[in-house]
């Protein structure tokens, strides 16, 4: 976790040197700013997730960030309806970039037992999902195991991902505006 | 005070609508009476007014799917309850599938509101005279009265089930 061997680095007498491209991953993936957004039983296990046994802020996550402007990473946990599916859209275009999404549990991920007419059969139908975490629920030791695959997604991104193509592609596929979109190169 | 029992009901509810009960039997230890959709209201309204029944209280307001009862399809269930006499009473009015419409009791008691909502958007059956007839627990966009039994009840967009595990 963070440490400066990581990267590929010139080591000199007193200095060290890598790309900030790097520099900028690395102090970004330890100080993700997570939006929980718990519907059912996974958010309790998230809850626990972030309590003082399991002990989320020990990876640079202290603080949870209520409002999506101020948030890095959305954590979806539990059964989102279909009429609930336009509100998480919402709240993920009200995010700014660089931004991520971690599906915790069955339902955010597919639906999970709940195959019937209200509810909507994965998140991912709505926005795009970085990582999913399996279980119904995941144990907290799963979900951290799913934040620190987000480390890893954040640590190795390029900064110029967001202006990509493929990105804007992506975001097209789910009818999400891009932001930056002047910056595009 | 003297309890009233259920035998003792039905007899009042004789005495007061007679013929207008079409059917009348106890179930669970709970009286439940038939009537023509176009008498309900009339009928829970004097079973509310009534100073000896007082029927005071409207538990719940529901609807059911008969699909084989030809004619009588849909079913409007109203659970009574008098405070007064510590008893419950069960309304029952059967509405073909066919442009189903019954008045609405919200003018009666106002909790009825939500429920005849909810009542509409699963089964689609109309409430004349209700405010504000719209769907309340599914989303806007859907098309279709998810409870009336001839549409599925799992999702048809679903991708990863394969019928043959499933014994289909």
């Amino acid at each position: 976790m963070g440490k400066i061997e990581d990267l590929e680095v010139i080591n000199g007498e007193g200095y060290q040197l890598t790309t900030l491209d790097k520099a900028v991953a690395l102090a970004r993936s330890n100080s993700v700013w997570p939006l929980p957004f718990a519907t059912s039983c996974c958010g309790i296990e998230f809850m626990a997730t972030m309590g003082s046994m399991y002990d989320l802020s020990r990876f640079g996550m202290e603080r949870m960030s209520f409002t999506p402007r101020q948030s890095d990473l959305l954590i979806v946990a539990g059964t989102i309806s279909k009429k609930l599916g336009p509100v998480l859209q919402k709240v993920y275009e009200q995010m700014a970039e660089p931004k991520w999404v971690l599906s915790v549990g069955a339902c955010a991920s597919s639906g999970g037992i709940f195959d019937t007419y209200s509810v909507l059969q994965g998140i991912d139908r709505i926005i795009p999902v970085d990582v999913y975490v399996p279980g119904c629920p995941p144990r907290p030791e799963q979900i951290i195991d799913g934040v620190m695959n987000i480390h890893r997604l954040v640590k190795h991104e390029s900064m110029r991902r967001r202006y990509s193509q493929e990105y804007r592609h992506l975001l097209s596929e789910y009818k999400i505006e891009v932001t930056n979109a002047e910056n595009d190169k | 005070m003297q309890k009233m029992t259920n035998s003792e009901l039905s007899q009042a509810i004789y005495a007061l609508f007679g013929e207008r009960i079409a059917l009348s039997e106890e179930l669970y230890d709970t009286l439940v009476i038939e009537v023509a959709p176009k008498d309900a209201y009339e009928i829970i309204e004097q079973l509310k007014q009534d100073p000896a029944l007082s029927f005071n209280f409207l538990t719940l307001l529901g609807g059911v799917h008969y699909p084989e009862m030809e004619g009588r399809e849909l079913c409007v269930v109203y659970h009574l309850h008098s405070w007064k006499n510590a008893l419950r009473l069960r309304v029952k009015a059967y509405l073909p599938a066919e442009q189903p419409s019954i008045k609405s009791v919200t003018s009666l008691f106002e909790t009825a509101n939500w429920m005849e909502r909810e009542t509409y958007d699963f089964f689609g059956i109309n409430f004349e005279g209700h405010p504000n007839l719209t769907r309340i627990l599914n989303m806007d966009e859907m098309d279709y009265h998810p409870m009336l039994k001839q549409h599925p009840l799992e999702d048809a967009t679903r991708e990863d089930k394969d019928d043959r595990f499933f014994g289909r």
